[in-house]
């Protein structure tokens, strides 16, 4: 069963945003990361960039598969990480910490309201099948 | 994310249950229900390049013919010359058909003087078999024993070591592209030394109700030297990094021999064969594109069906890409006007909308380490 921070949102699509006053961190999730197998490519947006919820914002391909990232949330980029860039295999093993994508600067805090609880994600998860 | 769509009822080899006790991420290929990984691809790939990995390739089809006129039929419906082959010997060849696309490609084995066996590609199964029996015909008696055959391959520099102790036959005086019969395992087996990886290694043919006898015994065996299943991921990554071409991706019905850097397995002056004259005919009028293998210059992946451009205009498409772990970077294989297919050529692929570089590259990507004869 793979982990799911009780202090985080989450989208349907695995993605987590982690609240930091009127910011939010962006990254996905372990159960994404496993199913997507060894990333080794991340693009992300530009700082500066604006994001909006549920569209995507940059793409993480693994040796095998291609997949679009999904905003949580609506905002301006703030902060990338540019480590992950250059090493995007800590997507794999650190997904929740140094494997983090984005901080994005909310427009809507309400939006958070929209998210899932760490109890409703990890029930969708076992929903999965996992 | 990306799942790839299922369809309808998979065929799963003897080897079903095992992979799913190890662990294995089982996926769709070709209509059968394989491990596309155990651990993880990049893992498994090194495993491969730096110790030994045992893979199942049961799905895979082999025909035998076996009659006074086998070695006529084969050389009729093949391209490369069966003739030169010794018994024990071994040889990659094609099927096409009359206007000179690929059938399938294969690996002939000839078993004795007159009788020789086939291993086709797991997806061409059923084709393949319709193809030989309508082609084939006259002298000569075909068996399909797909279903009760199991094919194991154990790739990597510790793989003589580990078959050399449990085989009851000398497997280091088996050449490259050579067989022998015997047991490993006490279990029968055709001992080849052959594989789709670049690196030293065999394949062992063994009856489908002993596989996983066999495939216990070499993974306690070979436990000592790091010895890990691997799953059809690292597979497709460790010959792509060889630009081995695979069927139905680099190759098909569309495609000439000659445009896929095959010709070297046409053997025209062994007398007529179905598809020769038209293959002869292309050779004389020379190949419009060739398939060339590529790196990206920046942090990129290729992927099958990308666009291949030159100069903002379209040269050709992805047919086979990732990322080679070996290599550490994005490589593919794509067909480009014969004119744009040297060595260092800068091209682009065409990438979510950017062009992003790449060069034709030397290949193989990653040096070979096959045993050669």
């Amino acid at each position: 069963m793979a982990q799911v921070p009780a202090d985080l949102k989450y989208t349907r699509e695995h993605e987590w945003a982690k609240v930091e006053g009127d910011r939010a961190r962006i990254g996905i999730t372990a159960f994404a990361q496993e199913q997507l197998g060894d990333v080794v490519f991340v693009e992300l947006p530009k700082v500066g960039a604006k994001v909006t919820a549920a569209q995507t914002f940059g793409v993480v391909e693994s040796v095998k598969a291609v997949s679009d990232l999904f905003a949580p949330l609506t905002g301006e980029v703030v902060e990338t990480n540019a480590e992950l860039v250059k090493k995007p295999e800590t997507v794999n093993s650190d997904p929740y910490g140094q494997g983090w994508m984005i901080v994005v600067k909310l427009a809507n805090p309400k939006e958070l309201d929209g998210l899932l609880s760490a109890a409703d994600y990890e029930q969708l998860v076992a929903g999965a099948g996992h | 994310m990306t799942q790839i769509p299922s369809a309808g009822a998979l065929k799963r080899t003897p080897l079903y249950d095992v992979h799913r006790k190890a662990g294995a991420k089982m996926v769709p290929f070709g209509g059968w229900e394989m491990p596309v990984q155990y651990t993880g691809i990049i893992e498994e790939h090194r495993t491969v390049r730096g110790a030994v990995g045992l893979f199942d390739i049961s799905h895979m089809g082999e025909f035998e013919i076996a009659g006074p006129e086998a070695l006529a039929i084969v050389q009729r419906i093949t391209t490369n010359d069966a003739s030169v082959l010794a018994v024990g010997q071994v040889q990659y060849s094609l099927l096409c058909y009359p206007e000179g696309g690929i059938v399938d490609d294969l690996t002939l084995y000839r078993v004795d003087d007159d009788r020789f066996m086939l291993t086709v590609n797991a997806s061409n199964i059923d084709k393949d078999w319709a193809w030989v029996t309508t082609h084939g015909g006259g002298g000569a008696q075909w068996t399909n024993v797909s279903t009760e055959t199991a094919l194991l391959a154990v790739q990597g520099p510790k793989a003589e070591a580990l078959v050399g102790r449990l085989a009851d036959t000398d497997v280091t005086r088996v050449p490259y592209y050579h067989f022998v019969r015997g047991a490993v395992a006490a279990v029968p087996a055709i001992i080849s030394r052959t594989g789709y990886t670049g690196e030293d290694g065999f394949e062992l043919y063994a009856p489908a109700a002993r596989a996983e006898a066999l495939w216990g015994a070499l993974i306690e065996a070979g436990r000592a030297d790091g010895i890990q299943p691997i799953g059809l991921g690292a597979r497709d990554t460790l010959r792509l990094e060889m630009k081995f071409t695979l069927y139905g991706n680099d190759i098909d019905e569309t495609t000439s021999p000659l445009e896929a850097g095959l010709g070297w397995i046409v053997k025209p002056a062994k007398g007529d064969f179905v598809g020769r004259a038209a293959i002869e005919g292309l050779r004389k009028r020379g190949v419009m594109r060739k398939l060339v293998g590529f790196e990206m210059v920046e942090r990129a992946i290729p992927r099958h069906g990308y666009a291949i451009i030159h100069q903002g205009s379209p040269a050709g498409t992805v047919t086979s890409g990732s990322f080679g772990p070996s290599v550490e970077r994005g490589i593919g294989m794509g067909y480009v006007r014969t004119e744009l297919a040297a060595v260092g050529t800068n091209l682009a692929v065409e990438i979510r909308g950017r062009a992003e570089p790449a060069r034709v590259a030397r290949t193989p990507f990653h040096p070979s380490h096959t045993k050669k004869a």
